[in-house]
């Protein structure tokens, strides 16, 4: 028969006079989901602000502090983009492995890799002190790209050849990367016993906008580096890569029904490796964005849980490369906002909110929601 | 190193495992994946303490805890069961929810003192039993030795009994036990609940007898996620969940007790002289649940196990194929 | 129950105005439905026509929009298929709602309020086992679901019901996925049922089996009755025909004459194991040439599927060996046999066949997305997709409103089309089409067939895969017939016997023995 048979809430014993009832949608307008993703946005703000105002705060003054301080001058909104850029490349990893339905939660165990990697690079050292950044900075991505994909093979291989797991598998190695990245920093490359190491080579460091702050004197004291741009032209490179190449439709396909896929002849195996790979090299990039462009050094504590966020980014974004940006720059602010704010756990606590009202708002992308009222 | 101390401590903090491994076979027996499980031992943790701080009752704390669980275990069921939304994000909210939130409500519990713990108990008898004895009777927590019921009350309930079966057939083919009247939806609400439940016991278990005290995330550190992975290891079986269980947290405290004594095997101990390489060992628990489902992954296509066919899937009425 | 000689020809079930609408369907339309106590009343019309629905109406799954069920004179509302069986109306659907995993007496078992806590299953298989043996119903309670043939679980389905107490049962469509002396098992059973005084409701659409069976029939077109509760013995099967669409049906398919040319497909002693590991396919041997449609009879689970599956390389082979014009395909990929131009109609449409949620655009071009135009090295043309999905949309009539509506949204026939559509424009040397047309209505049908044709005479190698024997009889020149992963006949469609061919699909001919290559001789 059709697939149009109405569902209904549980309802059983239930005394109230009306029952929800949920009809399947054929068809789902165009401004639907943004107006969902919005509105489950505020649904989330508004009830992140009643436990806040449970708990004594002033849900109000938040909001506005953190609006304020992530976006309230050029110089914060500077800062706000710097958050924003590894949420954006790791966020971008999450959205093209999610695409193929394919649950790297490893992101942050792959962004620790890569700034491991690009560390690598002026702290073994590989190049010799001195080289300069047109040589150096190259090789720092490709050593964070090439640490970041092999640590998202991994998982890839093993779900692809074995079907083990992927989430468990690269949460565990979130952990392993966190115990390597600190045997590094604790170890070989401690400085003076301290848990960071010493400080990068400038010819290491990305370029920021207040490097240029000499001709443009409004540039002066902003933060914002190379690494953006990294994540921007990311962004454009995976867009195109979904949506317009061959692989892209492969994995469009194998997201969508992986017996079809095998059925058009696509190799599941490999695309599975391949894309978790791409998806490592992205959150690899993201920490070498970090180390060089930000902290300029590596240290155990790079990470306030970018690639956990990213999850939550790739959500928003509906898994859309441009609207990994925009949940990108809004995450950024609130991890930049959520620094001063205590209980330190408000800003985790916000996160899960929205990410529960973004799913439980996507019934109304599947379903027309009818209130109607209980026959006697 | 002494293998008994070892095995005793891995029974006594492998029963937070065995209670959030057995929980998650419940609520994944219904078809309902919950990766949740860190989040609410999280909330279960930081309530069960919170009210042993606040009130000095423990028990009151463990039961507090175990219905905080079971409360946020609520949201993931109305999300995945009725809303129909993907199993895995929901879980994943979870987590982050149960871990912020817990993190406000465990705001000023780090500074927290030492709180009055559940009492342990010597069986009489059963501990002079040679090798078992020490390992499971000796001086362990009434949470161990309840730990030791709830294993074969779940086996039992999940092959023995009516419930059980229609358990088994919501995971299996909710649209069978549905035309036959079983109220998938229902039991799918009831079973994510009590896995819920058994989560926040295993976060009291942490906070109330294994390692007491409130240390944001790293109370729990990890382990929720080790419960997920112990389930799959555990093939749905809450008997194998509780071997390994034990095994873990007894491999887990050998890497810890590995580190204490100078010469190894009769030779220098390099844990010892160099500390950094501590993090090696600290990698191993983790490396070994990779390892494990790799095995396990072999043995189940092999065999030809499975997790419930209708695990993550949800149900929809009377919605059929062409 | 009361007396069944009490029960005789009153009314146990009486439907009146019942209305069941669906979003853009009106499944129902005002039915009125009768059924007496102690008689089998056929439910007779083409699929679509809205029988099913009405059944479901009936057992309580679907809740009517209009109108009043009566069961013995006293009016019943069902909220759910339980409180329906508490009534003592069971439903056997077509597919069959069982737990694999779990045994027969468990299957049963599920739901009811016994026992109180602790299953005991020795008891219960015994029980069951008796209940069994009374209704002619052999199957072991102690088997597991999957463990069993499809003949076997649709008779679990109905031992669920009588255990229960049903007294009448419903069987939607319960021969499509039997033997021909399966079903005369089935009848048998029905038979003594109906003796016992119970009622049943048999939902078909093949006229033979409703004037063999059933006492009273009710016919259904698109939604409404055409006519109401006629005694079998009054109707002609072309009469009934005439009821049920409207139009005489045409049961002469034009079709060129036969004229194979050179062999396409050659399977060699081709062995495979099923999904359990089991052997499901035990050295088949077949060739099938240009121009030529090569059917595959049997019933359903005799290696058919895992037979489509080896030759479109979704299946590894543990033996022999498959060539399409001459080229090794087995134990390759699917890749490889599309490489070979090898076309594949899949059973599942909407899992295998086409991704749901993708556009009608996307779902055309994936088998040829890899080739110029539609794509270079790297990137895939949009402007080239769309041209091409929409020549293939007008070309073959698929009702959508765009090439970006998604998959999901097309109707069966539709979907079957874009299929078809996809599969024929890869230019196929060899066709695997696997039961392309069960589920659609009649106009649907004629097009499928239609397309088969063609591809026939265009010279491709087709295999055709089908439970339905007047479907294989019809298009076929030749038949193959398979019975536990054999193949146990072949012959010229042209002086083939649906009797032999019945008997050998239930392994009575001479089934240990493999039937040797035969090379068919110009017809």
């Amino acid at each position: 028969m059709t697939t149009t048979s109405p569902v209904r809430l549980p309802a059983r014993g239930s005394r109230l006079p009306w029952s929800l009832r949920l009809e399947r949608r054929l068809a789902v307008p165009r401004w639907l989901p943004v107006a969902t993703t919005a509105g489950a946005i505020i649904v989330a703000l508004a009830i992140s602000g009643l436990i806040l105002w449970i708990a004594g705060g002033d849900p109000v003054a938040i909001f506005v502090h953190i609006i304020g301080s992530s976006f309230g001058s050029l110089g914060v909104l500077s800062d706000t983009l710097v958050k924003a850029t590894p949420l954006i490349l790791t966020g971008l990893a999450c959205a093209l492995a999610f695409r193929m339905r394919l649950w790297n939660i490893g992101a942050e165990g792959q962004f620790l890799m890569g700034a491991w990697g690009a560390s690598a690079v002026v702290l073994i050292p590989i190049v010799p002190a001195g080289t300069p950044s047109i040589v150096t900075i190259p090789l720092m991505m490709v050593a964070a790209m090439a640490a970041g994909a092999v640590y998202g093979a991994i998982p890839g291989f093993l779900k692809a050849v074995r079907g083990v797991n992927e989430i468990i598998v690269t949460l565990m190695l979130n952990y392993v990367a966190l115990f390597w990245l600190s045997y590094w920093v604790f170890g070989p490359w401690s400085e003076g016993g301290f848990q960071l190491s010493r400080p990068f080579p400038p010819e290491a460091w990305l370029p920021r906008l207040s490097d240029a702050a000499g001709a443009v004197p409004d540039f002066a004291g902003l933060t914002v580096h190379l690494g953006l741009a990294f994540g921007l032209v990311a962004a454009v490179i995976i867009r195109f890569f979904i949506f317009r190449s061959r692989r892209g439709y492969e994995i469009r396909l194998i997201g969508d029904s992986p017996k079809a896929a095998r059925y058009a002849g696509i190799d599941v195996t490999r695309n599975t490796i391949v894309v978790f790979a791409i998806s490592g090299a992205l959150a690899g990039l993201a920490g070498m964005s970090e180390v060089a462009g930000v902290v300029h050094r590596l240290q155990q504590a790079i990470s306030p849980g970018y690639g956990f966020t990213a999850i939550i980014v790739a959500y928003i974004a509906k898994l859309h490369p441009y609207g990994v940006i925009v949940a990108s720059i809004a995450f950024g602010a609130l991890i930049l906002a959520g620094r001063e704010i205590q209980p330190s756990g408000i800003p985790a606590m916000i996160q899960g909110i929205i990410l529960f009202s973004l799913i439980a708002s996507e019934v109304f992308l599947r379903y027309q929601i009818r209130l109607e009222r209980r026959e006697a | 190193m002494d293998l008994t101390i070892i095995l005793a401590a891995g029974v006594a903090s492998g029963t937070v495992l065995l209670f959030a491994a057995v929980g998650e076979i419940f609520s994944e027996r219904a078809g309902v994946l919950n990766l949740g499980v860190e989040g609410m031992m999280l909330m279960g943790a930081v309530v069960a303490f919170g009210t042993a701080v606040a009130t000095g009752d423990p028990w009151l704390g463990l039961l507090l805890g175990t219905l905080a669980g079971g409360l946020l275990s609520v949201l993931h069921a109305v999300i995945t069961i009725s809303f129909q939304a993907e199993q895995v994000v929901s879980g994943l909210a979870l987590t982050f929810l149960g871990s912020g939130l817990a993190r406000v409500i465990g705001e000023d519990l780090s500074k927290a003192g030492a709180i009055s713990l559940l009492p342990k108990l010597t069986v009489p008898g059963l501990s002079m039993l040679p090798g078992f004895g020490p390992v499971f009777f000796t001086d362990q927590s009434v949470l161990v030795y309840f730990g030791f019921i709830v294993v074969p009350l779940a086996w039992y309930w999940i092959g023995r009994t009516r419930p059980g079966l229609h358990l088994r057939a919501i995971g299996e083919s909710p649209t069978a036990a549905d035309s036959l009247g079983v109220d998938v939806v229902r039991l799918r609400y009831a079973y994510v609940i009590i896995g819920g439940l058994f989560a926040g016991l295993a976060g009291a278990t942490i906070t109330l007898a294994v390692s007491p005290g409130w240390f944001g995330e790293l109370t729990v550190n990890g382990q929720g996620w080790i419960a997920v992975a112990l389930v799959i290891f555990a093939q749905w079986s809450p008997i194998r969940a509780a071997v390994g269980a034990y095994l873990f947290a007894a491999i887990r405290r050998m890497l810890i007790d590995i580190q204490g004594p100078d010469q190894l095997f009769g030779a220098p101990n390099p844990f010892y002289f160099n500390h950094t390489l501590t993090f090696f060992l600290e990698m191993v628990p983790y490396l070994l649940i990779i390892g494990v489902l790799v095995a396990v992954s072999g043995e189940a296509i092999r065999k030809r196990l499975g997790a419930p066919a209708a695990l993550g899937v949800p149900y929809v009425r009377g919605e059929r194929g062409h | 129950m009361s007396d069944p000689q009490a029960d005789q020809g009153a009314l146990a079930v009486e439907m009146r105005g019942i209305v069941k609408r669906f979003p853009g369907v009106v499944a129902n339309n005002g039915v009125d439905f009768d059924l007496r106590a102690g008689e089998v009343h056929a439910l007779l019309g083409e699929n679509g026509a809205g029988k099913s629905t009405l059944m479901n109406v009936l057992a309580g799954l679907y809740r009517p929009d209009a109108g009043e069920v009566r069961l013995l004179g006293k009016p019943a509302e069902f909220r759910s298929p339980r409180d329906a069986i508490a009534a003592g109306l069971g439903m056997v659907h077509q597919h069959f709602a069982l737990v694999p995993t779990q045994t027969v007496t468990e299957n049963i078992l599920l739901g009811l309020h016994q026992p109180r806590f602790r299953l005991d299953a020795g008891r219960y298989d015994d029980e069951i086992a008796d209940l069994a043996g009374r209704h002619g119903l052999a199957v072991d309670p102690r088997a597991r679901i999957w463990q069993l043939s499809v003949g076997e679980q649709q008779r679990v389905e109905i031992l669920k019901m009588l255990y229960r107490g049903a007294r009448i049962l419903i069987l939607d469509e319960p021969t499509a996925v039997l033997a021909p002396q399966e079903a005369a098992d089935l009848f048998r059973t029905l038979r003594s049922m109906v003796a016992d005084g119970a009622s049943v409701v048999f939902i078909s659409h093949k006229l033979g089996e409703v004037t063999q069976i059933a006492d009273r029939v009710t016919v259904m077109r698109r939604g409404m009755v055409t006519a109401a509760g006629v005694p079998i013995a009054g109707t002609t099967t072309s009469g009934l025909a005439r009821l049920m669409v409207g139009r005489e049906i045409l049961e002469t398919i034009d079709r060129t004459s036969f004229a194979p040319g050179p062999v396409v497909l050659a399977m060699r002693d081709v062995e495979a194991d099923g999904d359990r590991g089991l052997p499901a396919l035990r050295g088949i041997s077949l060739d099938v040439r240009t121009g030529e449609i090569l059917g595959v009879a049997g019933v359903a689970g005799n290696g058919q599927s895992e037979l489509a599956q080896v030759l479109t390389g979704l299946r590894r082979c543990s033996r022999g060996s498959v060539t399409v014009s001459g080229v090794e395909i087995g134990n390759r990929t699917p890749r490889d046999a599309i490489i070979q131009h090898v076309a594949h109609v899949p059973e599942d449409r909407t899992g295998v066949g086409t991704a749901p949620n993708l556009s009608v655009a996307d779902n055309l071009i994936m088998k040829i997305y890899r080739e110029a135009p539609v794509s270079t090295r790297w990137s895939i043309d949009m402007g080239a997709v769309r041209r091409f999905a929409n020549r293939l949309r007008e070309k073959y009539s698929i009702a959508a409103p765009s090439v970006d509506t998604q998959a999901r949204l097309l109707s069966g026939g539709n979907l079957q089309r874009l299929i078809l559509a996809r599969e024929i424009a890869s230019e196929p040397k060899l066709m695997v089409a696997v039961q392309p047309t069960r589920g659609l209505d009649v106009g649907a049908i004629g097009t499928v067939h239609r397309l088969l044709l063609d591809q026939r005479a265009a010279g491709a190698a087709t295999i055709l895969l089908s439970e339905d024997i007047d479907e294989v009889l019809a298009l076929a020149d030749r038949v193959a017939v398979m019975y536990e992963g054999r193949v146990v006949g072949l012959f010229d469609a042209a002086d083939a016997d649906v009797a032999e061919i019945g008997l050998l699909m239930t392994g009575g001919g001479a089934s240990t023995a493999v039937v040797p290559v035969v090379v068919p001789g110009v017809a």
